[in-house]
């Protein structure tokens, strides 16, 4: 079954003159396994997309649903819970919470999901480790550089059994090895059995992911998928020219 | 790249003679690919042998004058709508696609853009798959080598994400030329919304 389908997807803002049509259609489904990448300029519905598989937003027309589930047709509070247990998000801006630490951060998902305070301290440290974050477990976010906030936000996004990943611009604030390394991890829980979505704008990035999709003005205007035989990839480029 | 495409292309824009012919070919590359007229007359007399140009009557000048045929046009759609293949390609071959699709009426160059972007993905992806399956421990030349060729994909990812955006803020006028004789693309491409051209 799909992790995440969405069927003919649009999503307006506004109305009349000033409407902006910001998917017109979408139609995606990603499986158990799959990652997939987004790519497409500026304003091309990308993060509108993630919004809306993630049921932080809804679409004005057609179906978004996650693990069989129309978003929109649960309530309040399953809806919140689908959130918490299911999906994992990165975003742009990776929002920790100042108060708490780099580990409580990363444990507070589960938490609020009624798992034990030392269990969930356990998952997080996990967690962190994957990401070698284990010497920054005890800091506030202000006593890390925003590239350490950004690997903590990603370890809170994949702490426990999430069946669905989004992350939009995930390696924004990293240098290449540590996007990289996210990139891997990423690909990791993946290959474990999630399903992912990721928004970026690094076509080296985009090439961790099983299919990527190209958005313009609210469309998909293409798609690839993996080649049927890499060996023909590989005689070096330009050395037969 | 063949000499030939890049004939065909001229010649969609209406018929010409052969100096025409060398002068615009030289004009499209920027000067970067020198022809002689030996070589534009082997290529046009090779087309017309495949029914691709025929050839008009003589001017009172002397010129003879080439136009293209349907199987031309058909030929040089499909050269527009196939992507290069990374594993021998010279260089240059793909800036002189997107130069010529610019000049030349009908084609659709954002979708000639994105069928090469696809490609380019595809290539990347493989490129990416490879190296997380080797180690990095005893790999390391290998990886090197996938390294440098990642680079040259994602190199080529960008420019053609540049393009793309300057073709969003310039627009070139219609071709004046045979605006009647478009070639078929791979895909019908919307013109950019003025909401997106503001946007960039
Ligand atoms: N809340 C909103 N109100 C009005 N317009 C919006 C809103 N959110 C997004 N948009 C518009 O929708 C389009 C798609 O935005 P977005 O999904 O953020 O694009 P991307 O992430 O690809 O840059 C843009 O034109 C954007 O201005
Ligand atoms: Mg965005």
């Amino acid at each position: 079954m799909n992790v995440l389908e969405l069927r003919d997807v649009h999503r307006t803002h506004g109305t009349g003159d000033t409407a902006v049509h910001a998917l017109r259609g979408l139609s995606l489904q990603v499986r158990p396994g799959e990652l997939i990448a987004v790519m497409g300029p500026s304003g091309s519905g990308k993060s509108t997309l993630l919004n809306l598989a993630g049921g932080l937003d809804r679409p004005t027309r057609g179906e978004v649903r996650v693990e069989g589930r129309v978003l929109a047709e649960l309530s309040h509070r399953g809806l919140a819970e689908a959130r918490r247990r299911g999906i994992g998000y990165v975003f742009q801006a990776f929002n920790l919470l100042p108060s708490l630490t780099a580990v409580e951060n990363v444990a507070l998902p589960l938490e609020l999901d009624g798992v034990s305070v030392r269990k969930a301290r356990r998952e997080a440290l996990r967690s962190l480790a994957d990401l070698e974050l284990t010497h920054l477990a005890d800091r506030f976010p202000d006593q890390m550089s925003g590239g350490q906030q950004q690997r903590v936000a990603i370890a809170r996004a994949l702490v426990g059994p999430r069946r669905l990943v989004l992350a939009d611009e995930p390696t924004g604030a990293l240098d290449s090895e540590t996007g990289e390394a996210v990139l891997r991890l990423l690909r990791t829980r993946v290959d474990a059995g999630a399903a992912g979505v990721l928004v970026t704008h690094e076509a080296r990035h985009a090439a961790w992911a099983d299919r990527v999709i190209f958005l313009r003005d609210g469309v998909v205007v293409d798609s690839s998928g993996p080649l049927a035989q890499p060996e023909q990839l590989l005689a070096v480029p330009g050395a037969g020219a | 790249m063949s000499i030939k495409f890049g004939l065909l292309a001229l010649l969609e824009r209406g018929a010409m003679y052969g100096y025409q012919l060398r002068a615009a070919f030289e004009e499209s590359t920027g000067g970067t690919w020198p022809l002689n007229i030996g070589q534009v007359y082997t290529t046009l007399t090779r087309l017309e042998r495949d029914g691709q140009v025929r050839s008009l009557p003589e001017s009172d000048a002397g010129q003879r004058p080439y136009e293209i045929t349907e199987a031309g046009r058909a030929e040089l759609a499909m050269w527009f709508a196939t992507p290069i293949s990374r594993t021998d390609r010279p260089r240059d071959e793909l800036a002189i696609k997107l130069a010529l699709a610019l000049t030349t009426p009908g084609v659709d160059v954002r979708a000639v853009v994105q069928t090469q972007r696809a490609a380019t993905m595809r290539t990347l992806q493989e490129y990416t798959r490879l190296k997380a399956k080797s180690d990095a421990s005893t790999d390391l030349p290998w990886r090197l080598v996938l390294d440098a060729m990642l680079f040259q994909a994602e190199a080529e990812m960008r420019w053609l994400d540049h393009c793309e955006a300057s073709l969003v803020r310039h627009r070139p006028a219609p071709a004046t030329t045979r605006p009647e004789s478009a070639p078929a693309t791979t895909q019908p491409a919307p013109a950019p919304s003025e909401e997106e051209a503001r946007q960039r």
